[in-house]
């Protein structure tokens, strides 16, 4: 891949986006986590379970504040690298984001003040009100940034209004209840859940390792476990339901994370493990395991999943299709006024405009698709191959780390149900090494998710390569190095920062009656 | 869905022109005190006590305040997409330093006083000064370079390109008195923040520095509207206005000509009450703050901030952003926005939740009201920065 403004802006958001990922899930998880322990705080009366909120909350906040830093990059980037997506879809995928904020971020945002400031401040039901604001705060922001990720999967609900040359949108409804979305948003807060509970989960091994905080630490991994195991059983569920709806909706995304390079009789073969090779079309030494893969993406045994190379011949014909279209919109352009649009131009135009984006993939080798040789079709037509190893391996990690997270979270449920805890220390080193893992595994998921709808930046309607901004390739690199490190000396504040708090633990907290009373400076116990 | 016709289409680009300028109040009101406060905070706190005292000000609130900015963005993006696709890229750079600034800010905030170290701490706050510094900044000066008119054109497919802005054709001499306008105006609002959060020897620094920036402010806007009357053109239609038509902003022609920037004052007379606040709530802000009434100071002092944005606003309109080397692609309130639906849409959005933004902000300030406790912070309860 040559480096050029594509392939940077490309590179930024990905960077950028990765790197927003970091802290997202945790801040999802830890808040639904916290507003548990409080709760118990408050229905109980006992001491210990403010304590915990408060101490998970301290590292909640320092995670908390990156996300809200880094997020803001991604709200601002879509107009700086990608005006031309922001001009073409603006209309639809607008009004989620803003949205997100009017519903989401206030809620969040104005709230996690009180959280931390609030205590002495408020009754306890006003905090506990207040943390419980937090938390469906942030986990609204991902149901509307991802009905917004979902509309670039599965664009439903608008059309191409050849007046204005942009996107736009005729059954908000549609946008809204897109089942792509509405099952990427519960896969995808499951997994923050997942992260957050192997956090506590391992953070509080390392305390009963150390035997320290032992009522916290216990307290916290039952919490974590139960959590944790409802969650990660309904990622796997839902990231299923993603799959599923991929066979309808993105079929090259789902042959590309199996390498399925030609269609096969159904049901399909899974293919367990093997190396993909993108230019042979063809997968050494692979590994299938009958039935499943027609099983889990039709859910029957009759329906054939189409192979990559049919997948490619069908995006010719639409090429050509969209070419026709494209012709026809040039026409309606060219007209002074709608009433002066040929019918023949308005008909073609309906006709195929819903393949107006595959001629837009001409636009990377001529700049006229009417004047596409053969050759540059074909091209074309092979471009709407995603990478296929990144996709299969990135996948299988994914997976393979959703499945341990299950058995993981499950062992310390029934530890924790028969009181055995702290027996075990091979399986509490297992969990202290298990916190980088959920990371791993959404960061993947993130990677499946978007390499996978390459080369369209809207599925269908837009290629990415056609979505940028006219920008000097020098001025993007410039801004990638800049993001670059400043993101790099933030990270290592954090994790310096985060290390530390835990290696502090929590604060002694003496009884609210306490703090009350004059002179009550020194610690209680 | 055919309720959203009982608006018609040039009523709802008027009100999202409204809102927009809500948006853009909402955030220099409310972010703006933080902004304020972060720039004044070596300067008017000299001890690390008094500097913590100065940052819990905004600990608390900041984070709401911020959202102003991305719901703005968010907003811009889906009632006006065009304007946020040609700002935001056409200002790459620009957008990159605001950014930047507003990254450090909030790790400067919650991370500061979390280590002892004199030299960490004294990082962090300068952080957090360039954190203030230069959003405001580069914000006004980007104004003023919205005012002058943009380098960009839109080719046959819409698909924008910029002719030659570089960082520093902004920093031209009119883009940098509105930068410093801006300046001005957020330290006047984030001195009688400080005056009403803080007492003693911070307060009164605060009144001294926030007086000062009262009188610039003064100076500055005259200042403005004087080159503005004599050395920048302004955009008009030259075709017919269609008000209803599709948003397609290469429809028209459009001239440059000088004082056109005033000819809605002229029209609607009713409309230089926006430039008379601008002035009237900085003078009033000067004395309230120098009377030590905190609460009606900080009052004047946004109240001016409407007055200041307003003019912007009411001098341009119905024009957005104007281009100067093509004027006929430039973005006006009749070309440049989201489809009748979508207004329709993010206007329902925007009447149920705002005033329950409204309702719970309002909640939260009066939880937090009065002084910041001198005395909690240097015993280091809960979880003061």
């Amino acid at each position: 891949m040559e480096l050029d403004v594509v392939a940077l802006s490309r590179l930024q958001f990905a960077l950028t986006a990765l790197y927003h990922f970091l802290f997202v899930p945790l801040t999802l998880g830890l808040s639904i986590l916290l507003a548990i322990m409080e709760t118990v705080y408050v229905m109980t009366g006992r001491a210990i379970w403010r304590q915990m909120t408060k101490f998970w909350g301290t590292l909640f906040g320092i995670n908390f504040v990156l996300g809200v830093s880094t997020g803001l990059v991604m709200e601002f980037q879509f107009g700086m690298n990608w005006s031309y997506y922001s001009h073409y879809v603006g209309d639809i995928f607008g009004a989620p984001l803003a949205i997100e904020g009017l519903m989401a971020f206030f809620l969040e945002a104005t709230f996690v003040g009180l959280f931390f400031f609030g205590w002495d401040k408020l009754s306890k039901i006003g905090h506990l009100a207040a943390t419980w604001a937090v938390a469906l705060g942030s986990n609204f922001s991902a149901l509307w940034i991802l009905i917004a990720n979902g509309w670039m999967q599965n664009p439903v609900g608008a059309a191409f209004n050849p007046q204005t040359m942009r996107m736009e949108v005729n059954d908000f409804f549609a946008v809204l209840f897109n089942p792509v979305a509405q099952a990427k948003f519960v896969h995808t807060v499951s997994a923050g859940y997942v992260t957050a509970s192997i956090f506590v989960l391992g953070v509080s091994a390392w305390y009963l390792l150390k035997g320290r905080h032992l009522e916290l630490a216990k307290r916290s991994m039952t919490v974590a476990a139960s959590f944790g195991l409802a969650a990660s059983l309904s990622v796997v569920v839902l990231g299923d339901e993603s799959g599923y709806l991929s066979t309808e909706h993105q079929k090259m995304k789902l042959a590309s994370i199996e390498a399925m390079w030609k269609t096969e009789p159904a049901p399909a073969a899974f293919t367990a493990f093997g190396f993909p090779d993108q230019k042979a079309r063809e997968t050494h030494y692979a590994v299938h395991i009958p039935w499943v893969m027609g099983l889990i993406g039709t859910r029957s045994l009759t329906t054939e999943i189409p192979g990559i190379e049919d997948l490619v011949k069908s995006a010719e014909a639409r090429i050509r299709n969209g070419v026709e279209a494209y012709d026809a919109l040039q026409t309606i352009r060219a007209s002074a006024a709608p009433g002066a649009i040929p019918a023949e131009a308005q008909a073609a135009f309906e006709a195929g405009g819903h393949d107006l984006g595959y001629a837009l993939l001409l636009k990377r080798y001529v700049d006229d698709p009417r004047q596409a040789t053969d050759e540059q079709i074909a091209r074309a037509a092979s471009d709407t191959i995603p990478h296929v190893p990144t996709l299969f391996w990135t996948f299988r990690i994914m997976v393979g780390l959703g499945i341990f997270f299950i058995v993981l979270t499950a062992t310390f449920f029934y530890l924790s149900a028969r009181h055995r805890l702290d027996r075990y220390p091979l399986l509490l080193k297992l969990a202290v090494a298990a916190i980088p893992l959920p990371w791993i595994a959404a960061e993947c998921g993130w990677i499946v998710a978007e390499v996978g709808r390459q080369p369209w930046i809207i599925e269908g309607v837009l290629p990415t390569a056609a979505a940028v901004s006219d920008l000097g390739a020098f001025t993007v690199l410039l801004t990638i190095l800049g993001f670059t490190a400043i993101y790099t000396v933030l990270f290592i504040v954090e994790m310096g920062l985060m290390l530390h708090a835990i290696k502090k633990g929590p604060a002694p907290d003496p009884e609210p009656q306490a703090e009350l009373a004059p002179h009550a400076l020194a610690p209680a116990e | 869905m055919i309720l959203h016709t009982l608006l018609d289409y040039e009523t709802l680009r008027v009100i999202w022109w409204v809102l927009l300028g809500v948006l853009l109040i909402g955030f220099a009101v409310m972010d703006g005190f933080d902004l304020g406060t972060a720039m004044l905070l070596p300067f008017v706190a000299e001890t690390d006590l008094e500097r913590r005292v100065v940052i819990n000000s905004v600990g608390p609130v900041w984070e709401g305040n911020q959202v102003w900015l991305i719901l703005g963005g968010g907003a811009v993006f889906a009632a006006w997409p065009p304007l946020y696709a040609v700002s935001f890229s056409g200002f790459y750079l620009a957008m990159f330093a605001i950014l930047f600034a507003l990254i450090l800010r909030p790790v400067g905030f919650k991370y500061r006083s979390k280590r002892e170290d004199p030299r960490w701490r004294a990082s962090w706050d300068w952080a957090l000064f360039v954190g203030g510094l230069v959003p405001a900044l580069v914000t006004g000066v980007a104004v003023g370079n919205v005012l002058q008119g943009a380098n960009f054109h839109f080719g046959p497919d819409l698909r924008i390109f910029y002719d030659g802005t570089t960082l520093f054709e902004l920093l031209n001499p009119f883009g940098l008195l509105c930068g410093l306008l801006s300046v001005a105006m957020l330290v006047m609002h984030g001195a009688n923040w400080l005056l009403l959060k803080t007492d003693g020897v911070v307060s009164e620094r605060a009144r001294t520095f926030g007086g000062l920036a009262a009188v610039a402010v003064i100076a500055l806007f005259a200042l403005g509207g004087l080159w503005l009357w004599l050395g920048v053109d302004g955009y008009r239609f030259v075709s017919a206005v269609v008000a209803d038509g599709p948003s397609n902003p290469l429809a028209k022609t459009v001239e440059r000509a000088s004082g056109v920037w005033f000819e809605n004052y002229g029209t609607m007379s009713w409309t230089l009450i926006a430039p008379a606040l601008g002035f009237l709530g900085a003078l009033a802000s000067l004395g309230f703050s120098q009377g030590r009434k905190a609460v009606p100071a900080l009052l004047s002092s946004a109240l001016s901030i409407f007055g200041v944005i307003s003019t912007v606003g009411v001098s341009m309109f119905p024009f957005i952003l104007p281009s100067w080397t093509d004027p006929k692609s430039s973005l006006t309130v009749w070309d440049a926005s989201s489809s009748h639906l979508t207004l329709f849409i993010m206007l329902v959005a925007t009447v149920i939740f705002l005033p329950l933004i409204l309702a719970y902000t309002t909640w939260v300030y009066r939880v937090l009201w009065g002084k910041v406790d001198e005395r909690a912070i240097a015993r280091g309860d809960g979880h003061a920065y």
